[in-house]
């Protein structure tokens, strides 16, 4: 078994338009900058992949990585629980516009509805966002004299998810706080693809330190020195570059 | 004194963690709390994006971005720092192990509910983790000022704005006062010695109930 791809071209070509593509990182951290990029690059190739819905914490941040694909048009419906940061006009102006749906969830009840989707419990209750506006249509219940609110599980056509190491067959250690999301979605995701700065032989990641089992990876791509996407904005970057 | 700094709100909220507290600290002006904790005392602190044990801000220059908080601003890690994925920061809060949550308000009803995510229909919404730290923590505290900007009560009987949870607050630090609610309502625990009863409560949106001696709130120049 070896789930390594050469390259992110390869890694991103199955997701098709109308897919539900779930995006790991909270804010910059675990942004798989790289694996996005490679989706645009297609799209600005092809046509394709558009009218994406996805599932990220935040909506992008200045014009690159997640904010990028947005500003190309490829999103129609994004699921997230904080659709601000230090820049989000991209976002912002595509949905006071009225071109990009938002569904507004809980950023707990948005991990734990992508842990159940990936657990194959279809709903769950939480006491998170009972008697307020988010909870409105959804069915409430008692249990031991308090009240609840039901949430459905989350799942996704792909996922694209940044993690450290990676091994062929798909076990993976993550770098610090850019763990966030990814373990999740790679358990929610049909196909989870996932970059990592360094592919290492089935044996160098010690069984006690792995976060993601590979049975819940499908591809791994190696991306030395991943940018991060905090430096990137820094720089004022804009992705695609504009030509010369 | 006619009313406290958010500094010294956020110095009398730290007086009450203990120590060993494992605590959670609303991205903005509650992360204040964490410089003014009392000395031989050690609180762990939590942060939603999943860091248990986190240390102080780097210095500028030295920052690891994939080293946040979930006010996305770089922190450090410490001897007894723990990493976890998203799920697992969540079961921490949904599920009762966090002592302290401290958070910003617009509004806190008598009740205990919290207003403190939206003001209003315009823009983008955002929740982020709002609506979950109210859920769960032994302590749900709020810190804020006393009246808003217009002079307007923001202890009340009943919040306008959306809500953010339903009788989940156990304690306000205002400018003003100390108050705890109690089975529906907001009992005085401290004031600002300078201030009378009666100017704290035109100064207040509901009954404010006494409960034994009022202590005085003295908290140093800061």
């Amino acid at each position: 078994m070896d789930k390594t791809i050469p390259d992110l071209a390869t890694a991103v070509a199955g997701i098709e338009d109308g897919m539900t593509v779930m995006i790991g990182g909270f804010g910059g951290s675990g942004a798989p900058i790289e694996l996005i990029h490679a989706l645009i690059d297609r799209f600005l190739t092809t046509g394709s992949p558009k009218n994406l819905t996805v599932v990220n914490n935040n909506a992008g941040n200045g014009h690159v990585g997640l904010a990028a694909l947005i500003e190309q048009g490829m999103v129609a419906k994004l699921i997230c629980s904080f659709p601000r940061s230090a820049d989000p006009r991209v976002f912002t102006e595509l949905y006071l516009a009225g071109k990009i749906e938002l569904e507004l969830v809980p950023q707990g009840t948005l991990a734990e509805r992508i842990r159940a989707g990936g657990a194959g419990i279809p709903a769950f209750y939480t006491p998170t966002s009972y008697g307020t506006d988010l909870a409105k249509g959804k069915k409430v219940e008692e249990f031991d004299g308090r009240s609840y609110v039901q949430e459905r599980w989350l799942k996704a056509d792909y996922a694209l998810v940044k993690a450290d190491r990676g091994d062929r067959l798909g076990n993976l250690t993550y770098r610090m706080a850019a763990r966030n999301f990814g373990p999740l979605m790679c358990m929610a995701a049909k196909n989870a693809i996932v970059q990592v700065s360094e592919v290492v032989e089935p044996g160098s990641i010690d069984p006690e330190t792995v976060v993601t089992p590979g049975i819940f990876v499908q591809a791994v791509v190696q991306v030395a020195n991943p940018a991060q996407e905090e430096v990137l904005n820094r720089a004022n970057a804009v992705y695609p570059e504009a030509a010369e | 004194m006619t009313k406290l700094t958010s500094t010294q709100i956020a110095w009398r909220a730290a007086q009450d963690i203990a120590d060993g507290a494992y605590v959670n600290l609303g991205i903005g002006f509650p992360e204040m709390v964490a410089k003014f904790q009392p000395p031989g005392r050690q609180a762990v602190f939590h942060t939603e994006n999943g860091i248990l044990g986190f240390g102080e801000a780097p210095a500028i220059g030295e920052e690891d971005w994939d080293l946040i908080n979930a006010g996305k601003k770089a922190v450090t890690i410490k001897p007894g720092t723990a990493f976890f994925h998203h799920a697992d920061s969540f079961a921490m809060v949904r599920g009762g192990h966090l002592d302290v949550a401290i958070l910003g308000a617009y509004e806190v009803a008598e009740t205990g509910d919290l207003a403190n995510w939206s003001t209003g229909p315009k823009g983008v919404p955002a929740v982020g983790g709002a609506m979950d730290l109210v859920h769960g923590a032994k302590r749900v505290a709020v810190i804020t000022e006393h009246v808003t900007k217009d002079g307007k009560p923001k202890l009340v009987k009943k919040c306008a704005l959306p809500l953010t949870g339903v009788g989940c607050v156990t304690r306000v630090y205002t400018s003003l006062a100390v108050v705890d609610i109690r089975d529906g309502h907001f009992v005085l625990r401290e004031k600002l010695p300078s201030l009378s009863l009666d100017d704290l409560r035109a100064m207040t949106g509901a009954e404010l109930h006494l409960d034994g001696e009022i202590g005085d709130l003295i908290v140093p120049e800061l």
